[in-house]
């Protein structure tokens, strides 16, 4: 196998993700409607009700839609991973994950090349978000108030956000058993997530009314996507977290690539229907 | 003719190597002991039934030789190389037509035989080539461009099979293929499958518990509770059974065991 094998491999794992993309509109519109409403209903609802004072990387008071809109964006992020995460136990039982397991190229190969992919595909939904919040701007029904610059220098971090939330959906679905309907992962994955962590209010706040809450919330890895997406829209970087997140990244793609290999029996014990 | 054919693609070196060899294979799901001392093997050109029930352990063997599974003892060997210490030289050799269905039914079958083509490190020009052989063999031709959706379930089949093949395998692995098809679809794609091994010195093993898919010039092995009961050609398996045909054979094998 050559340097060429992988590529065109990599390539394929790609365009097969955005096919399926631009295939399952339902989703495309779930992923956008989602974070809107939070957005234009919540947000609205919520901005008589909190003030937020002048934190980092904000220079002056903010309304409650420009605090949120980062915490939104992380979130397209985590449904997406947790989607694509959903998908693989569907293919392992629909048998696709099987037809890409065959490939003779590297197993870790191919889950980061999927990794990858899903990524890319959330990353285009967050800027459909953002076109949508945008153009609700100019209309001055919101203002999400992004410098034109902010759109560009969260790329990097978009990334970062995306693969560490992909690889921790791919580490829950080859370690997890009970994956099978998205209400469980709704519970106990992406509301814990989502609600103790920065996305929805300061963490300052959350001090105020538990203290050990807000160092779960601290040390939330969902808390390192929302915080290095919200200071790269206003060109800085929030060094701690990034490396936080490339760090929590790295280990939930090891141990996803562990749950994954064969001489392990994750999967043996999964598919444990002997047939 | 299928011999000429089958000696220009294997090189001298590989002449007396068998497609596939199992040697000693044991396999566990916790207590349960799913494959036992499983041996065979099969050579290029040869069709090998594998017989058994549901629950004979035949899914697993398949896992096990593609590597979805790690075999902890025992050795499998695809054309020589070890599956576990040469994966990637194996797992070019082989082709695979899972028993569950295995394509996307969004997408037409020309993205899903370029998507399994990518996997395999081939070009687009190249998989284009290969696909458009494949599908014209298969009877696909016209219907490349649309969804899979669209297909029969023995059309299916026949797009997993040509997709197997694209990266153009030596062993051709099915796993139950022709379950749920109706009596012409089944007929179909087993005369096609044999129509390979015969023409290109495929090895093929096609796992089943239908006997009437076996021929009196295959090699079958009976594969029973994990136990490899009998394996060579259909007469020597049937004399040695003392029974008539394969059904016979069969069901004197397992009965005989099971009674003991």
């Amino acid at each position: 196998m050559t340097l060429t094998h992988y590529y065109r491999c990599f390539l394929g794992i790609v365009w097969r993700e955005a096919l399926r993309f631009f295939h399952q509109r339902e989703r495309f519109v779930a992923a956008l409607v989602r974070p809107l409403v939070w957005l234009l209903v919540f947000a609205a609802g919520f901005r008589a009700v909190l003030g937020v004072s002048i934190i980092p990387p904000y220079e002056t008071y903010i309304t409650y839609e420009v605090y949120i809109t980062p915490g939104l964006i992380a979130m397209i992020q985590l449904f997406n991973g947790m989607q694509s995460s959903l998908s693989m136990v569907y293919d392992r039982e629909m048998g696709s994950m099987r037809t890409l397991l065959v490939s003779p190229l590297p197993r870790w190969f191919l889950l980061v090349s999927k990794l990858l992919a899903g990524t890319a595909v959330s990353i285009l939904q967050v800027y459909a978000f953002l076109a949508i919040a945008w153009f609700v701007t100019v209309t001055e029904l919101i203002e999400i108030d992004v410098p034109v610059a902010g759109y560009f220098t969260v790329v990097p971090m978009l990334v970062v956000s995306g693969l560490m939330l992909g690889a921790l959906g791919m580490l829950l679905s080859s370690w997890i058993k009970q994956l099978e309907n998205f209400a469980g992962i709704m519970n106990f994955v992406i509301f814990p997530m989502f609600f103790a962590s920065s996305a929805l209010y300061p963490l300052w706040k959350m001090r105020e009314s538990s203290e050990w809450l807000y160092y779960v919330s601290v040390s939330n890895p969902f808390t390192a996507a929302v915080e290095i997406i919200r200071h790269s829209l206003y060109g800085q970087v929030h060094w701690e977290y990034l490396a936080y997140a490339l760090a929590c990244g790295l280990l939930f793609l090891g141990l996803a690539v562990l749950g994954y290999d064969p001489g392990r029996s994750l999967i043996t014990r999964k598919g444990a229907a002997p047939a | 003719m299928g011999h000429s054919r089958q000696a220009i693609r294997a090189p001298a070196t590989e002449a007396g190597v068998p497609a596939l060899e199992v040697e000693g294979l044991i396999h566990d799901f916790g207590a349960i002991r799913a494959l036992d001392d499983v041996a065979f093997a099969n050579r290029a050109g040869d069709f090998t039934g594998l017989l058994g029930l549901n629950g004979a352990g035949k899914t697993t063997l398949y896992a096990l030789i593609t590597r979805l599974y790690s075999n902890r003892s025992g050795s499998i060997k695809i054309f020589g190389h070890d599956v576990r210490r040469q994966t990637s030289r194996a797992l070019s050799l082989i082709g695979v037509v899972f028993q569950q269905p295995t394509l996307d039914l969004d997408l037409t079958i020309e993205q899903n035989l370029h998507y399994h083509a990518a996997l395999h490190g081939l070009s687009w020009s190249e998989a284009q080539t290969r696909l458009e052989v494949e599908l014209e063999r298969s009877g696909l031709s016209e219907r490349a461009h649309d969804k899979v959706r669209t297909l029969s379930g023995g059309q299916r089949r026949r797009v997993e099979i040509a997709r197997a093949l694209l990266h153009q395998p030596r062993l051709l692995l099915l796993d139950e293929p022709t379950v749920g098809l109706d009596v012409g679809s089944r007929h179909g794609i087993l005369s096609h499958v044999r129509r390979l091994c015969r023409e290109d010195g495929l090895a093929v093993l096609w796992a089943t518990h239908l006997l009437d898919e076996v021929e009196e010039g295959d090699k079958v092995v009976v594969l029973h509770e994990g136990r490899v009961l009998a394996t060579g050609g259909v007469p020597e398996v049937n004399r040695r059974a003392g029974a008539r045909d394969i059904r016979e054979a069969f069901t004197n094998l397992i009965g005989g065991l099971t009674e003991t």
